[in-house]
């Protein structure tokens, strides 16, 4: 699963991979027109939105194609680095570089290509570029404030907006499209009919059209984790799944016995879990399950691992979770961890006369002076979570 | 000979999108630009002041979060890559020539002069901002990253809002 670094390629080798996309950055870059000022300006001018056309279908692509992967199980979007929300620095940043943009004529990526055609106010504009992130970081005591101000974390759109993120990219598509149609006709305008953009209309057409079907397909995509957690949710599904149970008894019987195989995994909350678990407990959330530690955990050789949750219907959806996610050896709690409390820890026989009681009686009132030693002895295990972000950004 | 056509735009940001996502599949972050100048910045500063650099605290949290040479980093390698795939591009396109581009209407010097404060205020506020028009705005919406995208808006929106007062340095 994606991305590949760092744990199928290192950093070294990350770095020719640096060099290979830059090519292919600048190769594109330049070819579609980005190494002259005057064309990069037409989009604040209305005679040239080359920059609008490019730049918009590629974050399209982009957001669909970040979709697809992560759809099919193949990007773990936790993983990735999204950029961070500073709310007035992204704004106030954002306008000094749309001033930057209209007096300079280039963006730094932009710039750098032009500059190997031999563009002159390029080379000037890099040195500006370079002054300007000078005099940041001279000056950076008083921007501090500025900077690190209003940090509202990691946001993507779809907790923002709340809105699917598949949703949100056919909208964007939806708005690509109907602007690309729009500028069409104010570049006609403002250059008196000079054909910028020589797509005919007729491709524009076909264009339009797959790409809102694409983008309608789309917008049914969520990200795997998404689905396979609506899946256990949905109660239609779980209650037509098959489950393999372990009951308190039986469980309390491999506790006295010193069952060496038995793995609890308690998906409780962990304050519960502090507060009191069953021997050589583990605690995992469900958002847990989806870690490679916790794969690990769960496929130890001659391991079965009992799914705790607070209840029987929380229980069941821990081992289905389990289970979809191709975890071996599974049993799931009957009741979970109230009724086992309730079963064997807390049992009170209802009747004194020892010849009225059940043989069921006898060995939870023999369990419930010998589990909670067990209890005692074993100390909680707590998983440490190995889940690291990628750096990125450019700032 | 004349020079070439540019690209067909759709097809040049299919492909871009396209790198993008691959980027993001292989490094788990996207694209970007302005922080490899930032790299040859503090290179630089570090070589021609080390003394001054020591003082300086913003310098002094980078060497504290970043190890190394801040030339070897990830964005440097892929800006060296660009310049290759540009000039490459150039090449293969007859575009090689040396030149001051400017509308008409203006001198090459006034083009140099606007070109220098324009590259000084996208610098600084590329740093402001996390990122510029393509580690910001690109690579932040393709991962649907609201402080992105909001950068984005703010870029795009700034240029609109200015574009009126620098109307004489593109057209007539």
């Amino acid at each position: 699963m994606g991305p590949l670094v760092p744990e199928f390629i290192n950093n070294e080798l990350n770095l020719v991979f640096a060099v290979l996309i830059g090519i292919a950055f600048g190769f594109i870059l330049e070819s579609a027109g980005f190494s002259s000022s005057k064309k990069l300006a037409g989009v604040f001018y209305g005679y040239d939105f080359t920059v609008l056309r490019v730049f918009f279908t590629a974050g399209v692509t982009a957001m669909v194609g970040v979709l697809v992967l992560s759809h099919n199980g193949l990007l773990d979007l936790e993983l990735i680095y999204v950029n961070p929300l500073f709310l007035w620095s992204a704004i106030v940043g954002g306008l000094i570089m749309g001033l930057g943009f209209v007096i300079g004529g280039y963006c730094p990526g932009t710039s750098m290509c032009a500059i190997m055609i031999g563009k002159i106010d390029a080379m000037v504009f890099v040195l500006g570029a370079m002054l300007g992130i000078w005099g940041f970081i001279e000056g950076y005591p008083i921007f501090e404030g500025l900077y690190t101000g209003y940090d509202f974390g990691i946001p993507q759109v779809s907790q923002t907006l709340n809105m699917p993120l598949g949703l949100f990219a056919f909208l964007m598509i939806v708005v690509a499209f109907g602007s690309y149609w729009l500028v069409g006709i104010i570049e006609k305008k403002a250059t008196k009919n000079v054909v910028v953009d020589t797509t005919s209309k007729r491709s524009m057409i076909v264009i339009t059209v797959v790409a809102l079907i694409i983008g309608l397909v789309a917008s049914t995509l969520k990200p795997e984790k998404a689905m396979i957690l609506d899946k256990i949710n949905d109660s239609a599904y779980t209650s037509s799944f098959e489950i393999n149970t372990i009951s308190s008894d039986e469980l309390a019987l491999r506790f006295i016995y010193k069952d060496k195989s038995l793995q609890v995994i308690d998906i409780r909350n962990s304050k519960d879990f502090q507060t009191m678990t069953l021997p050589s407990a583990t605690n995992l959330s469900l958002n847990d399950f989806f870690t490679k530690s916790s794969k690990n955990i769960f496929n130890l050789e001659d391991k079965v691992n009992i799914i705790v949750g607070d209840n029987d219907v929380n229980s069941k959806k821990g081992y289905i979770l389990a289970k979809e996610l191709g975890f071996e050896n599974v049993l799931q709690l009957k009741g979970g961890f109230n009724q086992f409390k309730s079963d064997i820890i807390d049992f009170k026989s209802s009747s004194t006369m020892e010849a009225n009681l059940t043989d069921t009686q006898r060995f939870r009132r023999e369990a419930s002076s010998i589990v909670p030693v067990l209890i005692e002895k074993s100390k909680p295990k707590v998983i440490e979570k190995q889940k690291v972000r990628a750096l990125g950004g450019c700032g | 000979m004349k020079p070439n056509k540019y690209m067909n735009p759709y097809l040049a940001g299919l492909l871009l999108g396209l790198l993008l996502v691959v980027t993001i599949y292989i490094t788990g972050h996207g694209l970007g630009a302005s922080g490899a100048a930032k790299s040859v910045v503090i290179y630089s500063l570090e070589s021609i002041a080390p003394a001054h650099s020591e003082n300086v605290p913003y310098l002094q949290d980078f060497n504290a979060t970043h190890e190394g040479s801040p030339l070897k980093t990830w964005l440097v390698f892929e800006i060296l890559g660009a310049l290759l795939g540009a000039f490459i591009s150039g090449v293969l396109a007859n575009r090689l020539k040396f030149t001051v581009e400017h509308h008409s209407g203006i001198t090459s010097k006034t083009r140099l002069v606007a070109a220098l404060i324009g590259g000084a205020l996208f610098g600084f506020g590329a740093q402001l901002g996390r990122g510029c028009t393509s580690g910001a705005a690109l690579s932040g919406m393709a991962v649907f990253s609201t402080g992105g995208i909001l950068t984005m808006i703010a870029i795009f929106g700034g240029g609109y809002l200015f574009a009126y007062f620098f109307r004489k340095l593109w057209i007539n």
